[in-house]
């Protein structure tokens, strides 16, 4: 391997992995409203709204994203609707994403046992602060290890995004390695900026895993 | 004496079964009611209702001159009238006892928080606790956690204290120190129905005994007479079952 290649390739490294990051975030915290708004529509079973809930889970849970970026990226244009690459991208994933966080958020709400409810409403508590004092906080904590392992798999779907031409880390690889034919250090930043993206994640992950645990289980 | 609580012809189906039928008791102020019964004559479910947990079929329900109903608007103040405690120590595994004990006075009665915790100080300390005051439900053992949950029930000033089956789930060294709460609770003269197992604590704390069996009062009455000189062949039986 080259070390000048590496070195001068870092730069456009730098300025793709940004760039991942913030799609890949924006569409985590995307898909975590969109989770969380699904979950509660279908755990507490909203008329009309939970019907289209699940629809919605199945078809994004059972289809690749790369055909939901093609969708919205070429197929919103077609009906008048023209959004960037970028846009595309954080959207996409926030949708591909809420699908899965709706299932972490869904089996944390299960997880909280009825009689928590009744307590609380013998309490004299109304439906809106029992969901936020009592259900959510046990629900979330339940529902940690669903969510860091989907924030994990979502960051590593941003790979997809550069068939839709945004300029990511896969893309950059790609077209340095065919510009210039330096694969092996191409190749090379590209895992290492992959795992500087991933590794905090999952180091901070196990750690708010722990807590969360402790927390509900003591444990 | 004023009445408290006052059941009408109150009804309990589910779809093809009936829990109970033409329930009528009424609770006087200061009035502490025993129901005992053989497990699943509904003793449970009339408690729920009383709070509107469960919904009734017939009759009416009045807690302090309001109707109780689930589908009413004030149904929140209303269920704060009716302090209740159920058997499974159901404390919130996510708050420590002090803010398990200040959740609802400070949420739903929107009173100050200062406030709230010294009379939650002053309560866990009656009840020998206010050394857990910032432990979680989790470090605590079964009858710790009863006593909190007396607690929190009591810090919202009920009208009526609901306790159900409080001591079943425990181990019985512990049941004592649950019941000797529930005692004083009643020498200081607090309103209760409870329902319980325990013969001899029911003896002690009842001014009225009230024996349930298939989905129907069958004998009630002042606790000498009931246990003394039962009326009733189903409840002389059942109290058989309660000696050796
Ligand atoms: N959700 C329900 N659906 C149908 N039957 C129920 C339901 N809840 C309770 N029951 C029935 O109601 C009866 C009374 O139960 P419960 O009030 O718990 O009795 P107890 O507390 O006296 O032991 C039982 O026979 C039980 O099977
Ligand atoms: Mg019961």
């Amino acid at each position: 391997m080259n070390l000048d290649v590496i070195i001068s390739y870092i730069p456009l490294y730098i300025e793709a992995f940004f760039l991942t990051v913030k799609i890949g975030w924006l569409g985590i915290f995307l898909a975590l409203a969109i989770g969380l708004a699904v979950a509660f529509v279908i755990h507490f079973k909203i008329p009309f709204l939970s019907g289209i809930s699940i629809v919605y889970i199945e078809l994004f849970r059972n289809t690749p994203l790369l055909v939901q970026l093609f969708f919205i990226y070429f197929g919103l244009p077609k009906v008048g609707f023209t959004i960037s690459a970028e846009t595309c991208g954080y959207v996409g994933l926030g949708l591909l994403g809420g699908s899965y966080m709706a299932e972490a958020f869904r089996s944390g709400f299960e997880s909280v046992p009825k009689s928590q409810t009744e307590s609380a409403l013998a309490l004299g508590l109304s439906r809106k602060q029992l969901f936020w004092s009592v259900i959510l906080p046990q629900a979330i904590s339940q529902s940690v290890p669903g969510i860091l392992a989907n924030v994990i798999f979502l960051l590593k779907e941003t790979s997809v995004f550069s068939a839709i031409s945004l300029m990511d880390l896969m893309f950059t690889a790609k077209d340095l390695i065919g510009l210039y034919y330096d694969t092996k250090e191409a190749l090379f930043l590209l895992v290492v900026f992959y795992i500087v993206m991933l590794l905090p994640v999952s180091i901070i992950g196990s750690f708010i895993e722990k807590k969360a645990r402790f927390r509900t289980l003591g444990v | 004496m004023e009445e408290i609580l006052k059941v009408n012809n109150v009804c309990k189906r589910y779809e093809d079964i009936t829990v109970f039928e033409n329930m009528n008791l009424t609770v006087k102020k200061g009035e502490v009611v025993v129901i005992v019964g053989p497990s699943g004559c509904g003793k449970s479910t009339f408690l729920r209702c009383l709070n509107a947990l469960e919904d009734i079929q017939d009759g009416e329900i009045l807690l302090d001159g309001e109707k109780v109903d689930a589908a009413s608007k004030n149904i929140g103040s209303i269920r704060e009238k009716a302090g209740m405690v159920f058997q499974s120590y159901d404390l919130f595994p996510h708050l420590t006892v002090l803010q398990n004990l200040m959740l609802a006075p400070v949420k739903v009665k929107k009173r100050d928080k200062k406030e709230v915790e010294a009379e939650a100080l002053t309560l866990l300390e009656r009840v020998g606790l206010l050394t857990k005051k910032d432990s979680f439900p989790r470090q605590l053992s079964g009858g710790q956690k009863q006593r909190v949950a007396i607690v929190r029930a009591l810090i919202m000033h009920p009208e009526i204290l609901l306790l159900d089956e409080i001591t079943a789930a425990l181990d019985p060294e512990m049941v004592r120190e649950v019941l000797d709460v529930v005692l004083s609770l009643a020498k200081e003269g607090r309103t209760m129905i409870i329902v319980t197992h325990e013969m001899q604590f029911a003896r002690a704390v009842a001014d009225r005994m009230v024996f349930i069996d298939n989905g129907r009062i069958v004998e009630e009455g002042n606790p000498e007479e009931f246990f003394d000189n039962p009326k009733t062949d189903r409840l002389k039986q059942f109290l058989q079952t309660f000696s050796y």
